[in-house]
């Protein structure tokens, strides 16, 4: 057993409200610099749609993270020699276009226009260019449009419904959609960090924490064809590459990251995971359906004795045990099983995890009136107007069960409760629901509290990073090494001549 | 007079002012060392010049290093027309095609709006100066036949003489003035490589052929500082992806700098 810490995150996608506020605190905070102006390291999109970049999920188009060549990972975009001859140029490097190109207007001609008939008018231009670009794409395009055949129809998880199920979706009754936050996944099995051929790119021993050094990184671009999730992002003025740093600086001194810190809708949470290492790979050789139940065995128990002194024996103490027992990542995926690694099949084992949402159920159109109401209080997840297909396309390999577990587990506390506060419930139905998922009633209340009720302190268990023992230990060389972590450079960040 | 500027107190200036320049900004400006790849902002045009450059220019410039450490061993090898027309035509041909990379490089500087916002007066410099020195060595080639042979006799000596600290003009002073160009635009080629985006050319990541793939970073030794046994030694690898997590009893982050 090789027991390693790993901070990770779940995302409530039943409270995400779609407001963007995670990506503008990112964005204010980190990427707000020439170069940077098209990278969203935290996003939001809506599916089904096509998100950023457009179809990013298509990996025949971008060949992002691993399959499994004779029971081995490889990475799909090739072998090393392959990528070390592909530096010259790289076949399945994302263009500027598949993003978006950044804009501004040019605000100075309201003011400077010339007296004329007509209004002044501030133009768009390229921050790229400077030059005036007519607007085609931005962040978040295809916001809200479930349903659109220009957008949704092109959702590259659709190729898990039958055509009959596609058609349905783009009745009007059935329109549906929901939104994805998505920020780096800070894999167990990053795409970024096996692709990068000068060695740039690393995990934190000490947190799991993705990074990409910008000192080492060359500009080969690699990772940002590696990363299924495209979240290695190119600079085009320095000439390196830049990911979603978890706000490490803000970590290590016991505050969220900004994205979790500002969501609005406190979808977030983030704590620590114990796991073995040495599982690893069995876990990312698993069969796709297998997937996630592979990933969730390599998470340890943090109550196991076992396990505290595995975790000792590789310096992890016991505050950080304590903080792991009480995180909500590990209750949501080990013990509640609730939430589930985004595209599993990418095999990178992604440590960012998603409550599915419970979607809204079909209406009643009978007799030509439509009628939202249902004879059942809550309808249930089978009525759903998005097949679980795609949920389990999207959260599980394709393993309906999971999601659907998930969702009957939610459906069960949502009737659990209406029993409780309510009373206008039959009691044998409610027992039965928590029957379905083996769930007591003890375990119901506390998803019902980490769900609706959490604080701070709930939502965010940070385990301390003991910096100050670092510091002791590192002496005068301890600037030079934060130095070397992520963005934290020493010099003005100027691009090479 | 102007020979002994040009030959031997230029390379001399311009080559320890590369070293220690290259030096200096790898180890205090490491940030800039990159390849500053512009295939983000335009991509198909690229694959054009750039493979077709690098190919070219990288077998040219391989070919003339080979040259210089073996010319006895090159001179045999030319001993049989067929191997000498064989090297001859392929130098000439990997010259052709480095010059239309280049040349397909530099329109596209030109042309594309996005690349010229990428685009530094170091750039230009550097891609006029390459375009030289790939046109004037094409040139050279077809006009100054069995080069492969003759740079074994006139100008490895010259370059050899520099070497040895014993600067000897002899064999390169009868040279005709196209050859003796393409020398000297060379040395102006090494005295703006430290200041050009051309120190890409330094970090070639070759050691990523056996390098595990995943990499893990301890900033600091959490085991040492808590006075924990060191776990006992991991059983021999048998996975396809080892980790490099081996904590090494140093405080330092494993990077290279
Ligand atoms: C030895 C291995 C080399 C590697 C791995 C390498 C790699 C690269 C890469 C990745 C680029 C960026 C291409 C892009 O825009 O995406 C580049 C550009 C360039 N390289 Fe190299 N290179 C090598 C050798 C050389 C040599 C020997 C020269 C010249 C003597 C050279 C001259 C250039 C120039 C001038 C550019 C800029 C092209 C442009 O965008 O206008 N390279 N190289
Ligand atoms: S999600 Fe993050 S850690 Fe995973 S491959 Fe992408 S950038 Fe790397």
């Amino acid at each position: 057993m090789d027991v390693r810490l790993q901070i990770s995150m779940v995302f409530h996608l039943d409270k995400c409200i779609g407001c963007h506020t995670c990506s503008v605190a990112c964005k204010n905070v980190w990427t707000d610099r020439k170069g940077a102006e098209y990278m969203w390291w935290n996003n939001v999109e809506t599916k089904p749609g096509t998100g950023y970049p457009t179809k990013w999920e298509d990996q025949e188009k971008y060949k992002g993270g691993w399959e499994r060549k004779n029971g081995q990972p490889e990475l799909k975009m090739g072998g090393r020699v392959l990528r070390v001859l592909n530096v010259f140029h790289n076949p399945y490097m994302p263009k500027l276009d598949d993003y978006y190109e950044p804009w501004t207007y040019k605000y100075e001609d309201l003011l400077n226009a010339p007296e004329g008939a007509d209004q002044p008018t501030a133009r768009p231009i390229s921050m790229v260019t400077g030059q005036h670009i007519d607007i085609e794409a931005g962040p978040n395009w295809d916001d809200d449009l479930g349903g659109s055949p220009v957008y949704a129809a092109n959702d590259p998880n659709f190729s898990a419904l039958t055509e009959e199920q596609q058609a349905e979706l783009f009745e009007i009754e059935r329109l549906v959609f929901f939104y994805l936050p998505r920020i780096c996944n800070h894999c167990l099995n990053a795409g970024c960090v096996a692709a990068c051929p000068s060695g740039a790119i690393y995990k934190r021993g000490e947190d799991g924490i993705v990074l990409i050094n910008q000192e080492v990184c060359r500009g080969w671009r690699m990772c940002v064809t590696a990363c299924p999730y495209k979240k290695t992002f190119y600079n085009w003025s320095t000439g390196k590459s830049e990911k979603c740093i978890l706000c490490f600086p803000r970590l290590e001194t016991g505050q969220a990251p900004a994205c979790f810190h500002s969501c609005v809708g406190r979808i977030r949470y983030l704590g620590g995971l114990l796991y073995d290492a040495d599982k690893m790979l069995d876990a990312m050789n698993a069969q796709d359906y297998n997937l996630v139940e592979a990933q969730r065995d390599l998470i340890l128990d943090p109550f196991d004795p076992e396990v505290r002194e595995g975790a000792l024996r590789n310096g992890i103490d016991d505050a950080t045990l304590e903080a792991v027992r009480r995180s909500p990542v590990y209750k949501y995926v080990k013990e509640w099983k609730l939430a589930l690694p985004l595209h599993p099949e990418f095999r990178t084992l992604p440590m960012l995890f998603y409550v599915p949402p419970l979607l809204p159920v079909m209406a009643n159109t009978d007799a030509g009136t439509y009628d939202t109401a249902n004879d059942e209080l809550f309808a249930p997840i089978e009525k759903a107007r998005l097949p679980m297909q795609y949920l389990a396309k999207l959260f599980s390999g394709g393993n309906v069960g999971e999601v659907s577990y998930a969702l009957k587990k939610q459906y069960a506390v949502r009737l659990f409760k209406r029993l409780e506060t309510v009373g206008d419930m039959d009691a044998a139905t409610v027992k039965q629901a928590l029957h379905e998922v083996g769930m007591t009633e003890g375990e119901a209340e506390a998803i019902y509290r980490l769900t609706s009720l959490p604080t701070m302190d709930e939502r965010f268990v940070i385990p301390p990073s003991h910096r100050e023992e670092a510091m002791q230990m590192l002496g005068d060389d301890f600037l030079l090494d934060r130095g070397e972590a992520g963005l934290g450079l020493r010099d003005r960040p100027a691009r090479g001549a | 007079m102007y020979d002994n500027l040009f030959f031997i107190i230029v390379p001399y200036a311009v080559t320890i002012m590369a070293i220690v320049v290259t030096a200096q900004r790898y180890f205090k400006k490491p940030f800039t060392y990159s390849s500053l790849s512009s295939q983000f902002l335009e991509s198909g045009e690229l694959f054009y010049g750039s493979v077709s450059w690098h190919i070219g220019i990288l077998a040219v410039f391989y070919g003339h290093l080979i040259g210089l450490l073996f010319p006895r061993q090159v001179l045999w090898l030319n001993g049989v027309p067929a191997r000498l027309y064989l090297l001859e035509s392929s130098g000439l041909l990997f010259g052709l095609l480095s010059l239309a990379g280049l040349v397909n490089l530099i329109i596209r500087r030109h042309t594309s709006a996005r690349i010229r916002a990428v685009t530094s007066k170091m750039d230009i410099v550097v891609l006029l100066l390459l375009l030289t020195q790939v046109a004037l060595g094409v040139y050279v080639a077809i006009f100054y036949r069995w080069g492969s042979s003759w740079y074994a006799t006139s100008l490895v000596p010259y370059l050899r003489s520099l070497f040895l600290l014993q600067p000897d003009l002899a064999t390169l002073a009868p040279l005709p003035l196209a050859i003796k160009l393409h020398v000297m635009n060379a040395w102006l080629l090494i005295a703006v490589f430290p200041f050009s985006r051309l120190v890409h050319m330094l970090v070639v990541p070759i050691p990523y052929l056996w390098r595990p793939y995943q990499v893990v970073i301890w900033n600091w030794n959490r085991r040492k500082i808590r006075g924990v046994a060191a776990r006992p030694k991991p059983r021999p690898v048998a996975t396809a992806l080892p980790l490099s997590d081996e904590l090494k009893p140093t405080n330092r982050p494993v990077t290279t700098r």
